[in-house]
């Protein structure tokens, strides 16, 4: 049986600074009106009021990382040549990420099937997410955008996290869900939760319950698929999209990547930055053709992904943990579930119209 | 302004069959924002909203539709951006139909949620005077206006379309904002030209380099061809420091000079919430000193950085 404490609410912050002396605490602070994953510090305002208005994906994939570092210098030997020194930097950072929601934790088993791939692992990913503890918060109060429960998730499940908290009366019930979750549990001066448990299976339950039972959107890949060529839907569900990046920046699961080498002189770094599939130059050949030259094209492959390709890969797993951020921080509003329904029902009415 | 949609809807019914679409706005998914609405059967008609969550400015879609017969519903900040796209010869006057409203201010739905505590069960908004009104889940509840609009009303010139085919409704004043709460520029132009380097590399920590900033600027036509991601020429670099990021909303604020209406959008469509209309504000207060001009007022008027004068009024160049 994995270990279940017990903190009370006026002990939380303090208990969290007391882990900054040996690791760096990630979790929701207010930075200039917005809630969002920092370092945590004596200054630090905690925010565990709803979802943080950014995910905390940056935690294992940052929106910069220097994959290494380069320096160029003439040969001492042959003045004509030029020497190329390398230097690695991989992460070695032990961080704690605490309040990340389930839909954020899910978000980082995305991530695994990707980057922590049998052979084919990212060492830049795989030491991070080693060396990250993630403790999730389970959710009280989901917004009118959440739809976790939509996409094969809930308000109190554990997946990709290692500690959950439940919030109960005067506290929070924290409960070891992996072997390393539990390990570094018995190591903290919290109290034994006792019979709170069962309180705080009861306030996971009744979130859930509470959510509006909505059609899953789960196990449509081929439907999606099958709209591949249907010009007039995706042209028609993007005509307000401005084809910014907001969601897929905002996103808990989108992982696309850019490289980059920025020089200044003799020294540069080549980094990894965010990249993002409404962007023009995502797709953007060196001869260049771009086979995704336009919004509908982009947005095709936006919901394509999370939808069908991605969950046709991974066991059906969709690529959308249904936080909503998309949604809600979206400049014109556009709606990932209206779009996602709109295609099963349009894919299900054609299926209909060839068997009549 | 509720008694005026059923004059928008007449208005667009009537004049629908002879253009490709008109663009208005709908209820949204958060019901704090309502979305744009493409409408081109007279069944969508219907399903128009007009009240202070159209924040959107529509005109941006304008250049993208070049071509067709497009009718476009707009608030008084909204037909300045459309102004300002006929006098660049982006848009087409006898292609665009403006329905013309007036405004009595746009709310900020990331500010009224956090005012309301959440945007759940949000059924109405009205705004009456210095107050807007919800209605929350049947109940009714007041924000004063410092609480609820967006920056762009509390330097608002003018609530209504001043160009437009059709106006609908009466025509009336800018919001009564009463106490407005200080301005981002007010608060820069108090600091020494450090502290404002140091409020910039501040805020510009948070941006994610997603440019919805960018997309949703109605004068931004570049797009896809945008300094920010070039890499020849190499003007930002892709890294993630403030600085950088900081050269892009330069770029930006002087592609905008004397274009700018301030119709808002960069702000609002910001997921991080950064104040950089006030770049484009700052820069609009010296296009006015130099050049007494205002952008987006008058279609036959050419904006000041698109002409060649020997002598400007207010740059006295041979008096160096």
């Amino acid at each position: 049986m994995l270990t279940a404490r017990y903190i009370a609410n006026d002990k939380l912050l303090p208990w969290l600074l007391s882990l900054t002396e040996t690791r760096q605490v990630l979790a929701p602070v207010q930075v200039g009106g917005q809630t969002l994953f920092a370092p945590l510090d004596a200054d630090s305002r905690l925010d565990l009021k709803g979802l943080a208005d950014a995910s905390a994906k940056a935690a294992l994939l940052p929106r910069c990382e220097t994959l290494f570092e380069f320096h160029y210098s003439k040969s001492e030997g042959v003045p004509s040549r030029t020497e190329l020194e390398l230097r690695e930097t991989l992460p070695d950072q032990e961080t704690f990420l605490f309040g990340a929601r389930p839909c954020d934790a899910k978000g980082f088993t995305v991530f695994d099937r990707v980057y922590d791939a049998g052979t084919r692992r990212d060492i830049y990913y795989c030491s991070r997410r080693d060396k990250t503890l993630v403790a999730v918060l389970a959710c009280t109060d989901p917004a009118d955008t959440c739809f976790c429960n939509r996409v094969g998730g809930g308000p109190g499940e554990t997946d990709g996290a290692d500690i959950l908290f439940t919030p109960v009366k005067g506290g929070f019930v924290v409960e070891a869900v992996t072997e390393r979750g539990d390990a570094f549990l018995l190591e903290q001066p919290l109290v034994e939760a006792e019979d709170r448990t069962e309180e705080a299976r009861k306030v996971r339950e009744a979130v859930s319950d509470a959510m509006p039972d909505e059609a899953p959107l789960v196990g449509i890949q081929s439907k999606v698929l099958e709209l591949f060529d249907d010009k007039g839907f995706w042209e028609g569900i993007t005509s307000k999209c401005l084809s910014c990046g907001a969601c897929s920046y905002l996103c808990p699961t989108c992982y696309c990547f850019n490289m980059t080498d920025e020089i200044k002189g003799d020294d540069g770094v080549r980094i990894r930055t965010w990249d993002n599939c409404m962007s023009f130059q995502f797709t953007l050949e060196g001869s260049g053709h771009n086979p995704r030259d336009g919004k509908a094209q982009r947005m095709r492959n936006r919901i394509g992904h999370k939808f069908s390709y991605y969950p046709e890969l991974h066991d059906g797993n969709l690529a959308c943990v249904g936080c909503g951020r998309c949604i809600v921080h979206c400049p014109v509003s556009m709606d990932v579930r209206a779009i996602v329904d709109q295609a099963r029902d349009r894919a299900l009415a054609k299926e209909e119209h060839v068997n009549d | 302004m509720a008694s005026s949609i059923d004059d928008l809807k007449s208005a667009i019914k009537e004049a629908l069959p002879d253009l490709d679409m008109v663009i208005a706005w709908t209820a949204g998914p958060d019901p704090l924002s309502h979305t744009p609405l493409f409408i081109t059967d007279e069944a969508d008609i219907e399903r128009i909203a007009w009240d202070p969550r159209c924040s959107q400015n529509l005109a941006g879609y304008l250049t993208g539709l070049r071509g067709k017969k497009v009718g476009v519903v707009a608030k008084g900040c909204d037909a300045r951006s459309i102004v300002e796209l006929l006098q660049e010869k982006l848009i087409d006057r006898e292609d665009v139909t403006i329905f013309g409203l007036h405004c009595t201010g746009a709310v900020d739905a990331r500010t009224t949620r956090k005012a309301l505590g959440s945007s759940r069960g949000v059924e109405d908004v009205a705004i009456d005077g210095a107050t807007a009104r919800f209605t929350v889940a049947g109940e009714a509840k007041t924000l004063p206006l410092g609480e609820t609009l967006q920056q762009k009303c509390f330097t608002c010139t003018g609530a209504d379309a001043e160009v437009c085919d059709h106006f609908i409704g009466e025509h009336g004043l800018p919001p009564q904002v009463g106490e407005r709460p200080a301005s981002t520029l007010e608060e820069l132009e108090a600091m020494s030209m450090e502290e404002r380097l140091h409020f910039w590399e501040d805020q510009m920590t948070r941006c994610i380099r997603c440019y919805a900033c960018r997309s949703a600027c109605p004068l931004c036509v570049c797009q896809d061809h945008c300094a920010a991601q070039s890499r020849e020429p190499h003007w930002v670099d892709q890294t993630d420091h403030p600085r950088e990021k900081l050269m892009f909303q330069a770029i930006h604020a002087l592609h905008t000079a004397g274009r700018c209406t301030e119709c808002g959008e960069c702000e609002r469509a910001c997921p991080m919430g950064l104040p950089i209309m006030t770049l484009k504000q700052a820069l609009n207060r010296s296009i006015q000193d130099l050049f007494d001009y205002r952008a987006g007022t008058d279609p036959d008027q050419a904006p000041p950085l698109f002409e060649f004068r020997e002598e400007e009024k207010n740059i006295k160049e041979r008096e160096w």
